[in-house]
C-alpha cells in the first residue's frame, strides 16, 4: 500500500473565486483514515483555510455530508483506503448552494420541514404515563425516525435538482414518521403539502435517496407509500359524500 | 446590528432545547432565542447511546435512585438537587414520550428500562442505543411546532455581554457571513455542553470545546469541581467512539489479555455468567477505568498502534440480542474497527468522556452572575458529584434545563431590568473588538515566529492527559499547569491563514482553542489543590478520600492576570451522610 | 454570495438511474400518443368496418415501429410500478417479495385474459 493518497479538494471563496476550483493534496493513507480525517490532516497541518463542516465523526450528527468521486457519502464513515490508490476527489454535496469550500447551504430544507409537521399531533391532552405502543407499533415507523437529517438523499435526488420546490425524500420521510406512528393523529393536518405536486407526485421513483442514505431509512419507500394513501384519499373523497368520510 | 429577546439560550443541544421550551410555556408573551454553531440536531446530545435514567417501575423508588447517584458520586453530591432530580426525571421522560420520542418499548406496550453501570435496579429508559439521537430530533422536532422559539443556526456565541454583575445578552459571530452581531436580552441560559476536546482521546464531538464555561468564567461567574473528568472505560481505540455502557449492561464482558475477566481483582465484585446489578462490568465508571490501569501496569493489556486495550466480550449475547438492543454498536464496530462483535472481541480503552464540573449553579440553575442561567452539562447543579452515574446525563439536560427555562422566565417576567447604555456601548464595540483581534492573528506576530492553531492544540491535549489523567499527582500537575502558561503565551502568536468572512472555520479554531486553554486551567488548578482522591480525581500523592477537609465543593475564580483562584463551598447534605462505595458486595 | 452549480446538459448519463428517469420522463409523450391512438380506433370503429380497416391498413410500417417503441415504454413505466408496489404497499406480516410476485402474477393472468378473447 502506498503511503499517501491525493486528495483533490473544491475550493470556493466567494469573492475569491467565480466558481469552485480543485485543489490538490498529497495526505497519508492510513487503514483507519476516513476521507475526514484526510481533511482534518490538510486542515490541521497544510492548509488551515479549507472550510467544511463535521462534529460527531461517528456518523450519527449529519454535519460531514460531501460528494465523494462523485457518490454522496458521510465524509466520517467513508474510508481513504477505499478509494485507493486515488485520487480521491472531495466536492460540496450536489444540489445546493455553495456557501464556502465543502459547506452547502441548507436553509431550503430547513425551511420546508416545518410544513410537513413533523412533530406529534394530538387534540386530548397526554394521559397520566405513557401512551402504550408494543413493539410492532414501533416497528411500524422505526424506520423512517432513523433520518439524521444528513441531506446525502437531496444530494442524490435528479428531481429535487430540476425542480427546487419539491418538499423532498427526508422531510416526507419524517412526515411519514409520524403519520405511522400509532400515537399521532395529525394525518389529515399533513396531507395538504404531502399530496400536493410538490409533495410525493414530484417523485418519480428514481430510488437514488434510499441508494444514498446511510442510516437504511428508505425515503423512496416512504414516498411510494404515502403514494398509495393519497391515491386512496383521493378516491374515497371523489366517491362518497361529504359525511360519509 | 442588534436584536433582542427577553431570553437567549446558548446551545441547541438536549438542555438548550428543553430550556427554550420551557420559557415559551412559562409565558407566551416572552420571546426565546437559541444561538447555536451547529444546527440544533448536529448537537452533540446526538451521540449519546445507552439511555437515560429515570425511576419507572414499582420495584424501584426513588430512594434507590437518590442513593445510587450519592454513592455513584462518592458524596459530593448536593442532596437537595439530586432529590429534585430524581424526582422530576420520570415525568421529564414521559413529557418526551409524550412529545413523540421512540422509546424501547416492553411487548405490552410499556416503556422498557435496562440495568446501568452504578444503578442497583433497572431503571435507564433507552431507544435502542440511539437514545440520544432520538432525544435531540424529538426535541427539535417539537420545538418546530413552537413559532415562539427563534433560532439563530450557526451562530457562534464569543463573549457575553454583562454590566455590573448582570448579564444581558451575547456577542456572536454569524458563520455564514462572517458578521458580528449581538443579541441583547434580559436573561441568558448557558447550555453549551461540556469539554472533552481538551484532552486527546475522547468520545466527546468537535464541537465540545467548553465555550460556555470559558464565558462565563471570563464573565466573572466560578467554575465548580472542574477536577472531576470522566473517563468511560469502553472507547474504541484511534477514534474514541465509544461503545455504550448498555453493551455490558446487557451482558458484556471486560477481558485482559489472558481473558480473565480482571474486574474481579478490583473489589467489584465476582464473575457471573449473567449481569448482577452494581457489580463488576456494572460497577461506576470511575472504577473501571481505575482498574484498566492497574491491569496495564501489571502488563496484562494488549499494545496496539493506538495505545494499550483490552477486549469487550459480546459473543455469548447472540446476534438476535445484539441486533435488537445493540445494533448501533454493531454498526460502529463495523465501520470503523472492521469487526463483528457477534464473533469477534472489541477493542476497547478508557477515553475521556464528560465533565462533572461545570459553571456552578444553584438549583434552579442561576449562576453567581444576575440574568445567568446554566443548564446541561456546561453546568454543575452538583448531582454528579466526582463521578457521574451512566445515563444520568440526558436527564439532567431536560431537568435542569427546564428548570433553567422556568428560573429564567420568572426571572424576566418579574424584574425586566433594561439594559443600559454600557450594553449597548459594548455590543458597538464588540465588532471592532474581534476585528483587532483577527487583525492581530492574521498578521502573525514578528518575533517569535508563527505558530499554527493545531500545534498548540495538541500540546494543550497531551499536556491535560499527562498530568491530569486518570491518575494525577501534585508533581504532574504543576508541570501541566507550566505546559499550558508557556502554551497561552504561544497562543498569542497563533496565525490565522484564513481571511475570508465566509464560514471562516479557522477563525473558530482559533476561539475555540482560546476558551479551550481557560477550561484547561481551571481544571488543572482545581485538580493541583484538592489534595485527596474522591471518585475521577484520583492523586496517587494524596490515595485516600478526606472528608475532613475536602467533603466541599471547589470553586475557581478567574483573576484579573487570567490566573484561577480556587476556594471551597460545603456539600449539601440532606439524609446520607458519608460512607463507602461498596460494589459487588 | 453562494455559487449554484448549473445543471450538465449530459447530467442525466451519470448514473443508470438517472437514465431511466430520463426516459421515464421521456414516456409520458409515447404514453399520450398510445392514448390518442387508442382514441383513433375507437372513432375508427364507431366509423363502420370500412374506416376500421383504413385504420388497420395505416397502422403498418413506420405508425407499427411508433406503437413498438410506445410499448415498450409502457412496459418500462409498468415494471417500475410494479418494483415499487412492495414499497407502496406495505402489507404486515406479508414479506415484500410476495406482494410483488402476486402482481406479476396478476398482470399475467390478465393479459391472457385478454390474449385469450382477443385471438380466440
Ligand atoms: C458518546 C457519548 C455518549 C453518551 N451517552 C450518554 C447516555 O447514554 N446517557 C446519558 O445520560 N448521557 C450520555 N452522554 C452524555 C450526554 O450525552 C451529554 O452530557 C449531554 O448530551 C449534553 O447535552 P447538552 O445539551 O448539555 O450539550 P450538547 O448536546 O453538547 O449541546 C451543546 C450546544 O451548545 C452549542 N454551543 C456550544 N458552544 C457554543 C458557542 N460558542 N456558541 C453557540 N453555540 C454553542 C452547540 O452548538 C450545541 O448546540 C454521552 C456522551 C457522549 C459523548
Ligand atoms: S433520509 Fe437518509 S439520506 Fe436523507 S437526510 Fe435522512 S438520513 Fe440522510
Ligand atoms: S461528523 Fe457527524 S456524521 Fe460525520
Amino acid at each position: 500500500m502506498a503511503d499517501t493518497i491525493t486528495m483533490q479538494v473544491a475550493r470556493y471563496r466567494p469573492g475569491q473565486e467565480a466558481e469552485p476550483v480543485f485543489q490538490s493534496y498529497d495526505v497519508p493513507l492510513r487503514k483507519e483514515w476516513a476521507v475526514l480525517d484526510g481533511l482534518n490532516h490538510i486542515k490541521d497541518h497544510v492548509d488551515g483555510t479549507l472550510s467544511y463542516r463535521w462534529s460527531c465523526r461517528m456518523g450519527i450528527c449529519g454535519s460531514c455530508g460531501m460528494t465523494v468521486n462523485g457518490s454522496p457519502v458521510l465524509s466520517c464513515a467513508t474510508f481513504l483506503t477505499d478509494y485507493a490508490p486515488g485520487p480521491v476527489r472531495v466536492e460540496p454535496l450536489r444540489n445546493f448552494p455553495v456557501v464556502r469550500d465543502l459547506v452547502v447551504d441548507i436553509g431550503d430544507f430547513m425551511a420546508k420541514l416545518p410544513s410537513v409537521k413533523p412533530w406529534l399531533i394530538r387534540d386530548d391532552e397526554p394521559p397520566e404515563g405513557e401512551y402504550l405502543q408494543t413493539p410492532d407499533e414501533l416497528d411500524d415507523y422505526k424506520k423512517f425516525s432513523m433520518c439524521i437529517n444528513c441531506m446525502l438523499c437531496y444530494s442524490a435526488c435528479p428531481v429535487y435538482a430540476l425542480d427546487p420546490a419539491f418538499v423532498g425524500p427526508a422531510a416526507i420521510a419524517l412526515a411519514q414518521r409520524y403519520n405511522l406512528d400509532s400515537r399521532d393523529e395529525g394525518a389529515a393536518d399533513r396531507r395538504d403539502v404531502l399530496s400536493s405536486a410538490e409533495g410525493v407526485w414530484a417523485c418519480t421513483f428514481v430510488g437514488e435517496c434510499s441508494t444514498a442514505c446511510p442510516k437504511g431509512v428508505d425515503p423512496a419507500g416512504a414516498i411510494q407509500r404515502y403514494k398509495l394513501t393519497a391515491a386512496t384519499h383521493a378516491l374515497k373523497d371523489f366517491l362518497l359524500p361529504r359525511g360519509a368520510r | 446590528m442588534s436584536t433582542f429577546h427577553n431570553v437567549v439560550v446558548v446551545g441547541g443541544g438536549g438542555a438548550g432545547l428543553r430550556a427554550a421550551i420551557a420559557v415559551a410555556e412559562a409565558n407566551p408573551r416572552l420571546t426565546v432565542a437559541v444561538v447555536s454553531k451547529v444546527y440544533p440536531m448536529r448537537s452533540h446530545t446526538v451521540s449519546a447511546e445507552g439511555g437515560a435514567a429515570a425511576v419507572a417501575g414499582p420495584d424501584d423508588s426513588l430512594e434507590e435512585h437518590l442513593y445510587d447517584t450519592i454513592s455513584g458520586g462518592d458524596w459530593l453530591v448536593d442532596q437537595d438537587a439530586a432529590e429534585a432530580f430524581v424526582q422530576e426525571a420520570p415525568r421529564e421522560l414521559l413529557r418526551l414520550e409524550h412529545w413523540g420520542c421512540p422509546w424501547s418499548r416492553q411487548r405490552d406496550g410499556r416503556i422498557a428500562v435496562r440495568a446501568f453501570g452504578g444503578m442497583k435496579k433497572k431503571r435507564t429508559w433507552f431507544a435502542a442505543d440511539k437514545t440520544g439521537f432520538h432525544m435531540l430530533h424529538t426535541l427539535f422536532q417539537t420545538t418546530l411546532s413552537n413559532p415562539d422559539v427563534v433560532r439563530y443556526d450557526e451562530w457562534f456565541v464569543t463573549s457575553l455581554l454583562v454590566d455590573d454583575g448582570q448579564v444581558y445578552g451575547v456577542v456572536a459571530i454569524e458563520l455564514a457571513t462572517g458578521r458580528v452581531e449581538t443579541v441583547i436580552a434580559n436573561a441568558v441560559i448557558l447550555c453549551t455542553g461540556g469539554c472533552g476536546r481538551v484532552f486527546p482521546f475522547t468520545t466527546n464531538a468537535n464541537i465540545k470545546t467548553g465555550d460556555g464555561m470559558a464565558l462565563a468564567y471570563r464573565a466573572g461567574a466560578p467554575l465548580k469541581d472542574m477536577e472531576f473528568v470522566q473517563y468511560h472505560p469502553t472507547g474504541l481505540p484511534f477514534t474514541g467512539i465509544l461503545i455504550t455502557e448498555a453493551a455490558r449492561a446487557e451482558g458484556g464482558w471486560l477481558l485482559n489479555k489472558d481473558g480473565y475477566r480482571y474486574l474481579q481483582d478490583y473489589d467489584l465484585g465476582t464473575p457471573t455468567p449473567h449481569p448482577v446489578l452494581r457489580s463488576m462490568e456494572l460497577g461506576p465508571r470511575d472504577r473501571l477505568s481505575q482498574a484498566f490501569v492497574h491491569e496495564h501496569d501489571k502488563g496484562r493489556t494488549t499494545d496496539t498502534p493506538y495505545g494499550p486495550i483490552v477486549h469487550l466480550d459480546l459473543r455469548h449475547l447472540g446476534a438476535e440480542v445484539i441486533d435488537a438492543k445493540l445494533p448501533f454498536v454493531r454498526e460502529l464496530c463495523s465501520k470503523y474497527e472492521n469487526i463483528d462483535p457477534v464473533k469477534e472481541l472489541i477493542p476497547v480503552r478508557p477515553v475521556v468522556h464528560y465533565m462533572m464540573g461545570g459553571v456552578h449553579t444553584d438549583i434552579h440553575g442561576a449562576t453567581s452572575l444576575t440574568g445567568l442561567y446554566a443548564a446541561g452539562e456546561v453546568a454543575c447543579v452538583s448531582i454528579n458529584g466526582a463521578n457521574r452515574l451512566g445515563s444520568n446525563s440526558l436527564p439532567e439536560c431536560l431537568v435542569f434545563g427546564a428548570r433553567a427555562g422556568q428560573a429564567a422566565a420568572e426571572f424576566v417576567t418579574s424584574t425586566r431590568t433594561a439594559p443600559g447604555a454600557a450594553v449597548y456601548a459594548q455590543a458597538r464595540d464588540a465588532q471592532r473588538l474581534l476585528e483587532r483581534e483577527f487583525a492581530r492573528h492574521a498578521e502573525g506576530s514578528h518575533i517569535g515566529g508563527r505558530e499554527r492553531i493545531a500545534d498548540i492544540r495538541t500540546e494543550m491535549q497531551t499536556a491535560m492527559e499527562n498530568g491530569a489523567g486518570i491518575y494525577r499527582d501534585g508533581e504532574s500537575l504543576a508541570k501541566a499547569a507550566d505546559r499550558l502558561r508557556d502554551l497561552r503565551e504561544r497562543f498569542g502568536r497563533a496565525t490565522v491563514d484564513d481571511r475570508s468572512r465566509t464560514f471562516n472555520t479557522e477563525a473558530v479554531a482559533l476561539l475555540e482553542l482560546s476558551f479551550m486553554l481557560d477550561v484547561a486551567e481551571s481544571i488543572v488548578v482545581s485538580a493541583l489543590h484538592r489534595g485527596e482522591s474522591r471518585g475521577a480525581h484520583q492523586r496517587t500523592d494524596f490515595p485516600g478520600r478526606d472528608d475532613e477537609r475536602f467533603l466541599a465543593h471547589s470553586l475557581v475564580r478567574r483573576t484579573p492576570d487570567g490566573g484561577g483562584l480556587v476556594d471551597y463551598m460545603p456539600v449539601k447534605i440532606t439524609q446520607w451522610p458519608p460512607g463507602e462505595r461498596v460494589y459487588g458486595r | 454570495m453562494t455559487y449554484v452549480k448549473p445543471i450538465s446538459t449530459l447530467w442525466w448519463l451519470r448514473r443508470p438511474s438517472y437514465f431511466l428517469f430520463a426516459l421515464r420522463e421521456l414516456s409520458s409523450v409515447f404514453v399520450a400518443w398510445f392514448v390518442v391512438y387508442l382514441l383513433m380506433l375507437v372513432s375508427a370503429i364507431s366509423a363502420g368496418p370500412e374506416a376500421y380497416h383504413r385504420f388497420l391498413d395505416w397502422s403498418t410500417g413506420r405508425v407499427l415501429v411508433l406503437n413498438v417503441v410506445a410499448l415498450l415504454f409502457v412496459l418500462l413505466h409498468a415494471v417500475t410500478w410494479f418494483n415499487l408496489a412492495p414499497r407502496a404497499m406495505v402489507v404486515p406480516h406479508v414479506p415484500p417479495v410476495v406482494v410483488l410476485v402476486l402482481h406479476y402474477l396478476l398482470w399475467l393472468g390478465l393479459s391472457a385474459a385478454l390474449a385469450w378473447v382477443v385471438l380466440r
